[in-house]
């Protein structure tokens, strides 16, 4: 199992209060788009590995992982978004990320395609999503900085996995 | 002193609230008129050490208002006071409002001044009731305290008895407290120092002649002197301008006269009729906010954790003749290997045994509120009952005990309420005079069996089912079970009683206590025969954390299906399937027709080995008094498992009641079986369901 610990998030978080405006982004490509998420939200990096299907879940969610000892669910952020599905392998990646909930924190998974690199960006560096009326939902992207020739889009992992909790529940309720 | 204090706190508020549960039983079974000594004895002894506990972490409210209520147990104790009903009542009263008050206290919400001082006058009033004529006269210093314009301070004549430091208070201490309220003024009285050869260096011998000037209250001063006022003579007395020379000081040799003074049957009495009201709304608002603060404690019986302490020592053992056993392995050895293996998979079972009953507590926790209320309760609606309570001591989960608590409460509310009937009609029907409730907790299988029976009228079936007609709740032609309409109890926004009281009748509260046994993973059976009484009984699991299983596979997915809902697993024939309308399968269980649920159609297994009927097997399972046929691909095991949340990272999933972790490491989802029936049941209605929108 490949797992790479993000190790240093302690003295991360040091710097991160030194200069609030100097924040750190883990980026990861999904269908040779670039994405980052806070790096004080990661908790670690691993491979994937065979998770347990949760019924009658919708499609994104990959299903359950055991975590030393704790269930873990892991979404799959290429469906999550609506791109093309691809084989898992060996290279596939798994971030586990922390989530700030209503009812506290909770861990889970995202399956990317690869991780890319570790981002300083100053946050007037930062540039608004622009607004694509309905076509296109941005309302998880906290914003865009480019990184040499290349854009990354930041995305709230709180509102992406945190907030469409209450709505699926709805809708199984609904159902 | 720069200890935290804050971090007893949570210490202070278990105890407090365990010594209220004993004040409550203890009054509650206190006789009036020829009430144990001893008895008394353990409420006052309650009551002292919340007002030391409260006065240590400085919550003086609370410790004055305790104060006032061990002031009347004291005199009861020494017998100076007759045990009335009427101040049994005031008692019972007053540790409710001091239950409020660590409850507000421990949340730091605020709690309504005007509510405890209408309590405390309430006691003062009794306090004062024969001592009134000699009391009531003398100066009013309680009252006098806060208006601090008219005094400057106070005047204290501090006498130490010799063996005051031997009960661990120092004088010292006490007058450095006291100099932190105000500028102090010391005189000291050397006369009783003995000579040096027969001087003990731990008596007291001296005693002081205080002035405190500022505007200390008198509760300040008494806090600090609250450990020591039996094991001194001490006289508080204000210091007014125009009166510089202290008035006759009423020596006080113990605290009880002391607030006898106290603002004497100064608040209306009527008041207490609103005040009562408010107090139940408070107090279900204040649970609410109660059950998410904070982390919760257990206390456990020592001799539990000996036992743990042994198997981690036998654990140790079995592991290091392991692991010398590793090291030097020949093959030879095979046969010491496979007893050590089976000896320490003893040992972690045992182990985790002895864990789980760490978390247990006997059923007495929620049953000892009961008698509070049957009593409370039937007095205020005339009726006699008589509460029977057995097996007490069965031991149930922590989680359960705090989940149970509301749910039997409504229970017994709506026997007292709806199920007896008053005397009079009682007596007309032929039955005793007083009615009978009964709690019984027992062990039944992997079970716990908490039985709910009155003797009184019963449900009536007739009554149910036209309420609920009326209600649209069922259609007007339905053909309903016994047990169905029974079950119509639970419906959210029914209701029988014909009146709306303030104990039940809403229509609120049995649709909750289904919704919280339910959460629990419990079930509740009703019995009921007219006239004669009725009975519910509550099925609970013994332990939420674990649960033994029976594994399933349908396809290439582990699933988990709890033994106890479990009747039997059968492999049938095709020819032993009929079909319903076409559409659900359906089976004879010797004189019973089961539906069949196939699980790879309800949880979208797409690799199902077992399409056919007679290459599976079928699992009749029952949840909710329903029994069906789970129609699975294989059998693989019995094990227990640890059940672990999935709301924890993700949410609740209907269908499912958690997952485990297998002995791989991989993750199996445990079946939620009523939810699953449920969820069958919807499936195969759906087909209806565009006929009904058109209707």
């Amino acid at each position: 199992m490949t797992e790479l610990q993000v190790t240093e998030s302690g003295s991360l978080q040091d710097e991160g209060l030194a200069d609030e405006q100097n924040a750190q982004y883990l980026t990861f490509e999904l269908a040779d788009e670039d994405y980052g998420v806070d790096i004080l939200r990661v908790q670690e990096i691993r491979g994937w590995d065979v998770v347990t299907r949760i019924p009658n879940a919708p499609p994104y969610v990959k299903g359950v992982l055991n975590l030393r000892g704790a269930i873990v669910p892991i979404f799959d952020l290429r469906e999550r978004f609506g791109l093309s599905c691809q084989e898992y392998t060996k290279d596939t990646v798994v971030i586990v990320l922390r989530i700030n909930g209503d009812t506290g924190m909770r861990i889970m998974g995202v399956i990317v395609d690869a991780v890319s690199d570790v981002l300083n960006a100053n946050s007037n560096g930062l540039a608004n999503a622009p607004d694509f009326g309905g076509r296109v939902a941005t309302e998880f992207i906290t914003g865009l900085v480019s990184a040499g020739d290349k854009m990354v889009m930041l995305l709230d992992v709180d509102k992406l996995l945190g907030q469409d909790q209450e709505s699926e529940l709805e809708l199984a309720a609904a159902n | 002193m720069t200890i935290d204090m804050a971090q007893f706190h949570q210490v202070f508020f278990d105890e407090s609230f365990e010594g209220l549960d004993i004040m409550e039983s203890g009054l509650l079974e206190m006789d009036p008129g020829s009430a144990d000594p001893e008895q008394i004895n353990s409420i006052f002894r309650a009551a002292h050490s919340i007002k030391g506990g409260s006065g240590t972490f400085g919550f003086t409210n609370i410790a004055d208002f305790t104060h006032v209520m061990e002031t009347l147990l004291d005199e009861m104790r020494d017998g100076r006071r007759q045990v009335t009903a009427e101040a049994v009542n005031v008692l019972l009263a007053s540790v409710d409002v001091l239950r409020e008050m660590l409850t507000a206290t421990s949340e730091d919400a605020e709690m309504d001044p005007e509510r405890v001082k209408a309590q405390k006058a309430e006691l003062d009033r009794l306090l004062a009731g024969d001592s009134a004529a000699t009391k009531v006269a003398e100066p009013d210093s309680m009252e006098e305290a806060p208006a601090a314009s008219e005094q400057t301070g106070w005047h204290i004549v501090f006498h130490p008895h010799p063996h005051m430091m031997r009960t661990g208070n120092d004088s010292l201490r006490l007058l450095r407290e006291l100099g932190g309220l105000g500028e102090l003024m010391v005189e000291v009285d050397v006369t009783s120092l003995p000579p040096l050869s027969e001087f003990e260096p731990e008596d007291s011998y001296l005693s002081w002649d205080l002035r405190l000037m500022g505007d200390a209250t008198q509760e300040q001063i008494n806090d600090i002197f609250d450990w020591v006022e039996d094991d001194c003579d001490l006289s508080i007395n204000p210091i007014c301008p125009e009166q510089t020379a202290p008035p006759a000081a009423p020596e006080v040799a113990s605290d009880s006269e002391q607030k006898a003074e106290v603002k004497a049957a100064s608040a209306p009495v009527e008041r207490r009729e609103g005040v009562d009201r408010r107090t139940s709304e408070r107090r279900g608002s204040a649970k609410k906010t109660g059950s998410s603060a904070g982390a919760s404690s257990i206390r456990v019986d020592i001799s539990k954790i000996d036992v743990l302490i042994n198997m981690v020592g036998e654990l140790v053992i079995t592991q290091s003749m392991l692991s010398m056993l590793g090291e030097e392995f020949d093959i030879s050895q095979i046969e010491r290997l496979r007893e050590g293996l089976a000896q320490l998979e003893r040992h972690t079972r045992e182990m985790q045994e002895s864990v789980m009953q760490i978390r247990m507590l006997p059923i007495s926790f929620t049953f000892s509120r009961f008698p509070r209320l049957v009593h409370d309760l039937s007095t205020k609606m005339g009726k006699k009952i008589e509460l029977k309570m057995t097996g007490e001591a069965t031991e149930v989960d922590k989680t359960v005990i705090e989940k149970i608590g509301d749910p039997l409460v409504h229970l017994v509310r709506n026997s007292l309420d709806h199920g007896i009937e008053m005397p009079e009609e009682r007596v007309a029907a032929g039955k005793p005079e007083v009615g009978t409730v009964e709690l019984n907790a027992s062990h039944r299988g992997g079970n716990i069996i908490i039985e709910i029976k009155d003797d009184g009228n019963g449900l009536n079936k007739d009554v149910l089912l036209n309420k609920a007609i009326e209600r649209g709740l069922v259609p007007p032609d339905a053909i309903l079970t016994d047990q169905q309409i029974y079950e119509l109890i639970f419906a959210a926004g029914f209701s029988t009683a014909e009146t709306v009281s303030d104990v039940s009748g809403r229509g609120v509260g049995m649709d909750v206590v289904r919704r919280n046994i339910n959460e629990l993973g419990c079930s509740i059976e009703i019995h009921s025969e007219m006239g004669v009484g009725s009975s519910f009984v509550i099925r609970l699991p013994l332990t939420l954390a674990i649960l033994d299983g029976q594994t399933v596979s349908v396809g290439s997915e582990t699933y988990i299906v709890p033994l106890v809902s479990i009747i039997e697993s059968i492999q049938i024939k095709e020819d032993m399937v009929n079909m319903l309308a076409g559409k659900g399968e359906t089976f004879k269980l010797r004189d019973e027709y089961l539906p069949i649920v196939r699980l790879h159609e309800i949880l979208g297994v797409n690799d199902a080995k077992a399409k056919e009927i007679n290459e599976g097997l079928l699992v009749v399972v029952e949840g909710e008094g329903r029994r069906c046929g789970f129609f699975v691909d294989d059998l693989l095991g019995q094990q227990q498992v640890v059940i672990k949340s999935l709301e924890a990272n993700y949410k609740k999933i209907v269908g499912l009641s958690g997952a485990t972790i297998l002995g791989d490491g991989s993750v199996a989802l445990i079946l939620d079986i009523p939810g699953l029936i449920r969820m069958a049941g919807k499936a195969s209605l759906d087909y209806g369901k565009d006929v009904r929108k058109t209707a």
